[in-house]
């Protein structure tokens, strides 16, 4: 039995070592793969708190099992009748002190990176000319899908979010409906999009995207807001500030364009008609559009946040909304349109881009 | 009125049930109501877990994957694992305080029907197709636009049921401060009564919060009362505040009466005095203080601001200081006993390696920084299993089979525990030590399904694999249950052979007066004192033999919280269907009708005369 049983520890050792060993996770989503300060900083954190942790599990292990192995009654006896302690004072205050010491170690960095994480009395400061210092994005959690604003610059898009790298970039966060969380687990902790109130925090994003897998970071929605919560996915594309910069200007260059009804294909005509009363195609604007603001679609990674970013994905999801993302506010099209008119309009949309 | 085993009718029986008041059939009650929820919940987790097999599987719909995780969370904490707790509390603590009842065993029975009508209107959702679906926090601006009667049925159930263990904690308080045998100082009290104590005092004072936030959500979503939507003025993180002011405090309330029973296992199967008693006991009403003080650590990325989650960290990191020093004074009791390796000594050998994770993720998650990055994924989801499960599952699980004895006259199988044990052992540990992982690899909790090539397959095949085994532990020991009771082979006062408390020194099961002469108290320990001293039966009696006054029982109870679930519906119904006024009316009047009954009808109880007992005493061999 005892074999048998040192045997188990020892696999179960094995075992728990192979999950560390496991890895860290996937570049564009684990905590464990830092791309930002505030991440890294967090991931500190985690590496100091893992260890004390560790080191308070490993002394508990071990007075644990002597225990187990050197006082068993088979060991010593049926009719053994151990010495009745009352307690000791010394032992009390050992491990009372020593505890208080290891949570002190851990309280000072918890203080200081909680206070380092909510500064953002940067976020209003402007140069000589008014123009502000820092990039600004107004967050807006809506059911099923994220809306972002950059109030300085005067353009909206939607669930996918487009940041220079090396720099602050602050966030006002806020939820238009129920209540929702902001997360890109590669590049920081979270922040809660709230009903009442905006909330505001920063992240600096160090790494470029486009090396990734899907050429983006994921983002998350953290808190439960109904059905689709699982499929609230946004992403992040990051960019060197030059790129950035060219990035703005497309954007600002679609609220130029104008519609030629007469030069236009059967897909934009149809889209004029029926989609346009929620979604913009032009990023020139402000946040509050009821549908995400689809000027550049085409550069997407993803259809609704989560689906595959072809034709074939978005005819599917025109024509039936709620199957793939339940209780979610957009109506199916499906019995309103033919396929012929369903794969017109998914050609136009993936035709809008800003950066082909 | 006489303890000889009559066969008595079905009907007899179940009217005996009804009506009883007597605290260790009460006991027996709470635990059949929490084991039955208890499967009802742990059924909702293995759809829980099999939804999240593989990715994209459409096992259920995202709508009834949001409502099983809600069902599972309040269905585990209100109706299983609390009942469960308060049925050891009601079978164990008076006869460890030598006393014959509770202080009200009326309202004893009362708190027990209220729960149980409670959970039962709670779960009827699940008849009418409506069911709460905003989580087991119901945060409001969801639970505010969650259609149809699912909130309703989670706001008045809960309502119900919370009235139940607010009594419940009152009495219990009561009890413990009047009703302690001559000698029982504070200090000699066994520590699962003195859990129950600082268990009963935290009920006492979290709970009226959780009913002012369920009223509130009540009058919100049924009468238009506007506390949280915030386009009428309202504010939802009101809610918050108020459900975690109830809701830190509740997960103590959870584990200190798991403490106190494996602190009592480690006494008896070290065969050893508890190891710092004091302490011990200090650490108890220390953690229960703390328990008040750190609820906005469940809301660290709320947006309190750097000061409120710098203060809610550190208070957070000291709780673990009063919890090493149980952990650490539990171990000194092993060190140098003589360890006896029985079914609940095993579970209570398994819970130390487990809750020390789960502290340690505690402290972690307490670390306001970096919860910014855990918060609300999968290593929320491990570290509270570790610690519910871990400690408070673990709990009940060694509760049972340690007092199944003292309960029931029967031994349950100890081959068979000890399958159950390392099934749901080795299950719970292949479950959630992976989920730490999800955690940080970026998977958010409470998702119904989740894409592939998020790197997160494999380690939830692996966590639904440990589930199916828990699941077997479980099966196993409803069968250990059933065959030991088929079987019912009876046992002596002390199967285990090494008790040391009062419960110890009289029958298994207690007769129905517990204790013939209320005992005589001489130390900590008082059993394993005497018979040190050579008084094989383990009580001195402070009483001469005599008269017993005795409750009588009582169907008004029943009655009560018969009425008070009939009103909800007419509650839930009353602004769509006609008859909702009415009922709502009839409901609380059949309340009140039952009240004014019990306050006009002078119910004196009776007397055990001494020639019964004597009787008893002698047909029993005499407990002396």
């Amino acid at each position: 039995m005892m074999k048998g049983l040192k045997k188990w520890r020892l696999f179960s050792l094995l075992a728990a070592l192979t999950v560390f060993l496991a890895g860290c996770g996937q570049e564009e989503l684990s905590t464990l793969l830092p791309a930002g300060q505030v991440g890294k900083d967090q991931f500190k954190l985690l590496m100091l708190s893992s260890g004390i942790m560790l080191f308070v599990i490993v002394a508990v292990m071990v007075i644990y099992l002597i225990a187990i192995v050197r006082f068993r009654r088979s060991k010593l006896g049926e009719d053994h009748i151990p010495e009745q302690v009352e307690g000791s004072h010394t032992l009390e205050l050992v491990w009372t002190v020593i505890p208080v010491l290891l949570v002190l170690l851990l309280a000072v960095p918890t203080v200081y990176y909680t206070y380092k994480f909510s500064n953002v009395t940067a976020m209003d400061v402007v140069d000589e000319e008014g123009n502000a210092e820092n990039l600004v994005v107004d967050v807006t959690a809506k059911l099923y899908w994220w809306e972002f604003e950059y109030p300085n610059l005067g353009i909206v898009t939607a669930q996918e979010l487009v940041v220079p790298t090396d720099e602050k970039v602050y966030f006002n966060l806020i939820a238009a409906d129920v209540k929702h969380s902001f997360w890109i687990p590669a590049i920081g902790g979270k922040l809660d999009t709230n009903v009442e109130n905006v909330n505001k925090f920063y992240l600096t994003f160090d790494k470029e995207s486009k090396d990734l897998k899907d050429g983006v970071f994921y983002g998350k929605c953290a808190e439960l807001c109904g059905p689709s919560h699982a499929l609230m996915d946004f992403k992040v594309k990051t960019l060197p500030r030059a790129e950035f910069d060219k990035w703005v200007t497309a954007m600002k260059a679609t609220g130029e364009e104008t519609t030629d009804v007469a030069a236009a294909g059967q897909g934009e005509e149809l889209f004029q008609q029926s989609c346009i009363g929620c979604h913009a195609t032009s990023a020139v604007g402000e946040s509050g559009a009821v549908g995400p603001n689809l000027a550049s679609f085409g550069d997407r990674n993803r259809i609704a946040g989560f689906m595959d970013h072809d034709q074939e994905s978005l005819v599917e999801w025109l024509s039936d909304t709620q199957e793939h993302k339940p209780g979610n506010l957009m109506p199916s099209f499906g019995e309103q349109l033919s396929d012929e008119e369903l794969n017109a309009i998914a050609e136009y949309l993936m035709s809008l881009s800003v950066e082909k | 009125m006489s303890s000889v085993a009559q066969k008595r009718g079905f009907g007899a029986t179940l009217w005996d049930w009804l009506t009883t008041v007597d605290h260790k059939k009460i006991g027996i009650l709470y635990l059949l109501g929490g084991g039955f929820f208890f499967i009802v919940g742990g059924i909702e987790a293995m759809i829980i877990r099999l939804q999240l097999l593989t990715p994209n599987n459409d096992l259920v719909s995202a709508g009834i994957f949001n409502q099983m995780i809600t069902m599972h969370g309040t269905t585990m904490i209100f109706l299983a694992a609390m009942p469960i707790l308060i049925g050891f509390m009601n079978a164990i603590m008076p006869l460890q305080i030598g006393a014959r009842d509770v202080a009200f065993p009326f309202l004893n029975s009362l708190g027990f029907w209220m729960f149980m009508f409670g959970g039962i209107f709670l779960n009827l959702s699940w008849f009418f197709g409506q069911v709460p679906d905003a989580g087991w926090t119901s945060y409001a601006s969801l639970a505010l636009v969650s259609e149809g009667h699912g909130v309703d049925f989670y706001a008045i159930g809960l309502q119900i049921a919370g009235g139940g263990t607010l009594m419940g904690g009152i009495n219990f308080l009561v009890t413990i401060i009047n009703m302690r045998a001559p000698g029982m100082t504070y200090m000699r009290m066994p520590l699962f009564t003195w859990t129950t104590f600082v268990a009963s005092a935290m009920i006492l004072f979290a709970f009226p919060p959780l009913t002012v936030g369920l009223f509130l959500l009540t009058f919100e979503r049924m009468f238009g009362g506007n506390f949280f939507d915030h386009t009428m003025g309202g504010n939802t993180i009101i809610w918050e505040h108020i459900f975690w002011i109830f809701g830190h405090p509740e997960v103590y309330i959870l584990i200190l009466p798991a403490f106190g029973i494996f602190s009592e296992i480690f006494s008896i199967f070290s065969r050893k005095r508890l190891f710092g008693y004091s302490a011990m006991v200090f650490a108890t009403v220390l953690i229960g203080f703390l328990g008040f003080m750190v609820w906005a650590h469940h809301m660290f990325t709320v947006g309190l601001g750097p000061t409120a989650n710098a203060i809610f960290s550190v208070a957070t990191m000291a709780i673990a200081i009063p919890t090493g020093v149980k952990i650490f004074n539990w171990l000194l009791t092993m060190w140098g006993g003589s360890i006896k390796i029985t079914t609940p000594m095993l579970w209570a050998l398994g819970f130390i390696p487990t809750f020390v994770m789960g502290g340690v993720t505690g402290v972690m998650l307490g670390t306001a920084p970096l919860d910014y990055q855990l918060h609300d994924t999968y290593f929320v989801v491990a570290h509270f299993h570790y610690v519910i499960v871990g400690g408070t599952v673990f709990g009940i699980l060694a509760g049972l089979h340690l007092y199944w004895p003292k309960m029931f006259g029967t031994l349950l199988n100890e081959m068979l525990g000890k399958v159950t044990f390392w099934f749901f052992f080795i299950g719970f540990h292949l479950t959630f030590l992976i989920q730490h992982w999800l955690g940080f690899w970026g998977m958010p909790r409470r998702v119904f399904t989740y894409m592939d090539g998020q790197g997160w397959n494999s380690s939830n095949l692996i966590s639904t694999v440990g589930a199916l085994f828990m699941a077997i532990g479980i099966t196993v020991l409803v069968y250990n249950i059933i065959v030991t009771s088929v079987k019912n082979v009876r046992v002596a006062n002390d199967p285990w052979g090494d008790g040391r408390t009062l419960e110890w020194a009289i029958e298994s099961p207690p007769l129905y007066y517990n204790f013939a002469q209320t005992p005589l108290v001489r130390g900590l320990d008082t059993v394993y004192i005497e018979k040190m001293e050579g008084n094989a039966s383990g009580l001195t009696p402070a009483e001469p033999v005599q008269d017993i006054h005795m409750p009588n029982g009582s169907f008004i109870p029943f009655m009560m919280s018969l009425g008070l679930f009939i009103a909800g519906f007419g509650a839930m119904y009353r602004a769509e269907e006609s008859w909702g006024l009415p009922v709502l009316i009839f409901g609380l009047l059949w309340t009140f009708i039952a009240m004014a009954m019990r306050s006009l009808k002078d119910d004196l109880g009776y007397y055990v005369k001494k020639d019964e007992i004597l009787r008893d005493m002698k047909r029993k061999g005499g407990q002396k």
